[in-house]
């Protein structure tokens, strides 16, 4: 578990790698930058907590980090901060964008970590991969529902009948061995 | 005073150059142990699941590096259970590369003449087999029509799966469940089980010491079956021979972290590394154009929208495989698929006006993802990746419990590599904007550097003892007895997918190390037929056992 705080930050920061809707009018990790769910509510924060995932550990001083950050970014832009959120959180969508992409930039020292931060984000949302896939999409997960990723057969296993066009669609290599291969 | 446990031949990998040194020794009559790091899953276990712990994690590895990350398999199999069995043999100009080292990179012993029956002898084992327009997916078909309409040509590609199980699901990177993929779990490592071989899942091995007889002690941790992070018990192994198939991107590492012990190591250990040239580009395909441009349509009435459909690479592009061209122009495109996560993260949006491969353009992107073709390109890279010092453990500082973890490569692209990248990405760009057909933007290379599926050449085979680690027999120079057989003795990018070529340059290793270890006094012969008992290709490659044979 994180403090509530934290919890707010590290939303602010998967909203930001895959932004989605408010969950209510009075959300403020959420910016509502882009329509349908995010990764927040694709399971960003249970992904990054999960022991598999082994970032747990870190999050609470990524955090402090990136409020550190948000402080700075706001002082050199000018960005008024409401003391009633964590600093990133208090970040308009357009500048906690701006500031991730310094952060995850080649070249700047703690990269790692973010990158680390934004592919789980990145991955709550394409695969919601804290929790059984079935369930997620029996669920109806954000990202594999945004991405039409197919129904499972009734066994959980993916089957396609129906594969190929059937036909032959450009000539091949002249120089094709009999193998099959390039010459 | 315990005593240590000994064996002939001491096998570290269980992949295409670990599982066919383990048939061919213990069918010869040597006793064999294999050392897996990774756990021993088999069709029943892969899992169609993204969960984290799933069989998907747990038989997979990503190492990033500093601009380069590798993907590979943790597994008995290794990289033939995760990987997508596209097996064409390498063209004929590959092996006459030079690459930045001014005379032929390839030992003169070798060439696609003198490696084709190596290749038959493994099609025949696995078996390879050509496709035909029938078994080609909607991406592959989408792929070759584009190829076509753009004036160049498009073959189905020779695969290892048996068609008639396959189900065109596209978890091949979970381990295949109905058996459809010839992995090495199907031919190779069975038949060195049923010879007498052992293999010990979840076995890394650490280091390797010189013993007074002239052998090698093998150190070794034994991982925890879900937090690979935690060793539960370590071990030694005495072996007369060792032979390292550990992958390209941790055969080096375990050399060099036995330098201390086992004396000066050659100079190209760990550096000379090729990730293939590989580069990915992803355009998202208007429907409407694949309609009216192309002609396609699906049974159910749409075009394409099949992105999630078939099994990984089906058809390639060989139009630019030309031997007269120069070094570092020629490249061949296959169409492919990655399952979300690692085949969405880093495809970045065409035309964005924000950050490319996040926010909120880049949802926009994922949500079109059923109308996405992935195009591979394998270029001509310049060996420019180095290994720096290696981890304490493994070949990686583990990150997650399974999976991730951060490794110690150095890949800085240079102008030739980048050359590479720029041809075939045009090209690409050529052939899926054509008519509007569709977007494309490459993959970044900003978040987790360069990638590779492909990992070679970082303990290389020559003639040149500056430039290679090992000799034509494999054998590593200064250290009798060491052979390596994996991706790391391949010398430089092949412009297609190494598999069947790492696996027939294992082949030839073969009659030399049945040598090395009669020289120590095992009773062993060379000559065993194919692991399902087929003779073909042992006929095919009788005429060059002799010399390789050779003392
Ligand atoms: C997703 C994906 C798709 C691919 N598709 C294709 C394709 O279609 N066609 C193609 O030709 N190639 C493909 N490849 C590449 C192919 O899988 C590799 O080139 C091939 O497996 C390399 O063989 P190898 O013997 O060098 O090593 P590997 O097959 O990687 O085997 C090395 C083994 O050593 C084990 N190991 C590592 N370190 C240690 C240690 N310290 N102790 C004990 N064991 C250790 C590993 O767990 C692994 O099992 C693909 C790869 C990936 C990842």
């Amino acid at each position: 578990m994180l403090p509530d705080n934290h919890t707010m930050t590290l939303e602010a920061f998967a909203d930001t790698i895959v932004p989605g809707e408010k969950r209510s009018p009075d959300d403020r990790a959420i910016a509502g930058a882009a329509a349908g769910d995010g990764a927040v509510v694709a399971g960003a924060v249970a992904l990054l907590l999960t022991p598999a995932a082994g970032v747990a550990e870190g999050l609470e001083s990524l955090m402090n980090m990136l409020d550190n950050h948000a402080r700075e970014y706001a002082r050199e832009r000018g960005v008024e901060l409401d003391g009633s959120v964590p600093p990133f959180v208090s970040l308009p969508f357009e500048d906690r964008t701006n500031l991730v992409a310094r952060l995850v930039a080649p070249g700047h020292p703690e990269k790692d970590g973010w990158v680390a931060l934004a592919l789980f984000s990145n991955m709550a949302f394409d695969t919601g991969a804290h929790m059984p896939t079935h369930e997620a999409i029996a669920a109806g997960h954000p990202g594999l529902t945004a991405m039409k990723f197919a129904n499972p057969d009734a066994d959980g296993l993916w089957r396609f009948p129906a594969y190929s066009y059937r036909r032959q669609l450009s000539a091949l290599h002249p120089h094709t061995t009999p193998s099959g291969s390039p010459e | 005073m315990t005593s240590t446990e000994s064996t002939d031949v001491l096998i570290v990998g269980s992949g295409f150059g670990g599982a066919i040194a383990a048939y061919h020794l213990a069918a010869g009559g040597a006793k064999v142990v294999v050392l897996e790091r990774g756990p021993w899953l088999e069709g029943k276990d892969f899992e169609h699941d993204f969960l984290l712990g799933s069989s998907y994690t747990r038989i997979f590895d990503f190492v990033v590096g500093d601009g380069m990350s590798l993907l590979g398999g943790n597994c008995v199999g290794g990289g033939s259970v995760v990987y997508f069995a596209a097996m064409p043999r390498a063209p004929r100009f590959v092996f006459e590369r030079k690459g930045g080292i001014g005379r032929r990179m390839w030992p003169g012993a070798i060439s696609r003449d003198t490696l084709d029956p190596w290749y038959d002898k493994v099609s025949e084992a696995l078996p390879v087999t050509k496709q035909d327009w029938n078994d080609v997916s909607y991406a592959g078909g989408l792929f070759a029509a584009a190829c076509n309409h753009a004036g160049r040509t498009a073959n189905p590609v020779p695969v290892a799966i048996d068609k008639a199980l396959c189900t065109n699901c596209n978890w091949m990177m979970a381990g295949c469940r109905f058996d459809a993929k010839r992995s090495l779990l199907l031919n190779y490592l069975p038949a060195a089980v049923a010879n007498g071989a052992q293999i010990r899942p979840m076995h890394e091995v650490q280091k390797l010491v010189r013993t007074e007889d002239g052998g090698y002690r093998v150190s070794y941790n034994v991982i925890h079956d879900v937090d690979y992070r935690v060793a539960v018990d370590s071990g030694q192994i005495d072996a007369k021979i060792v032979i390292l198939a550990a992958g390209a991107g941790a055969t080096p590492v375990i050399l060099q972290r036995s330098a201390d012990t086992l004396g000066e190591m050659p100079d190209a250990v760990g550096k000379y590394f090729s990730g293939n040239g590989e580069r990915l580009n992803t355009a998202v395909i208007d429907e409407d154009k694949a309609r009216d441009l192309l002609g396609l349509s699906r049974e159910d009435g749409l075009s394409y929208a099949a992105n999630q459909i078939g099994k990984g690479p089906v058809v390639a592009s060989w139009d630019d495989l030309d031997g007269s061209l120069p070094e570092h122009s020629r490249f061949s495109l296959e169409q492919l698929y990655f399952p979300p996560g690692f085949g969405t993260i880093l495809a970045q949006v065409p035309d964005a006006t924000g950050p490319t491969w996040f926010g909120t353009e880049k949802k926009e992107l994922v949500e079109q993802w059923q109308s996405w073709l992935t195009i591979f390109s394998m270029t001509e890279d310049d060996n420019e990746g180095v290994f720096g010092t290696p981890p304490p453990t493994g070949n990686a500082y583990r990150i997650s419990q399974q999976m991730l973890g951060r490794g110690p490569i150095t890949y800085r692209p240079t102008a030739n590599t980048l050359f590479g990248w720029e041809q075939s990405d045009a090209e690409v760009k050529r052939i899926m904007e054509k008519d509007g057909l569709s977007k494309v933007m490459p993959w970044t290379n900003d978040v987790v550097g360069a990638y590779t599926v492909h990992p070679l050449a970082s303990c290389r085979i020559g003639d040149d003892p500056a430039t290679s680690a090992l000799d034509d027999r494999h054998e590593l120079r200064g250290h009798p007895g060491i052979f390596v057989t994996d991706g790391s003795a391949v010398p430089g990018a092949l412009t297609v997918n190494p598999a069947l070529t790492i696996a027939a340059l294992a082949e030839r290793a073969m009659p030399g190390i049945v040598q090395a270890l009669r020289e120590r006094g095992v009773d062993v012969t060379y000559g065993a037929p194919s692991p399902d008992g087929e003779t073909n290709g042992r006929k095919g490659v009788a005429a060059q056992v002799r010399s390789l044979a050779r003392d």
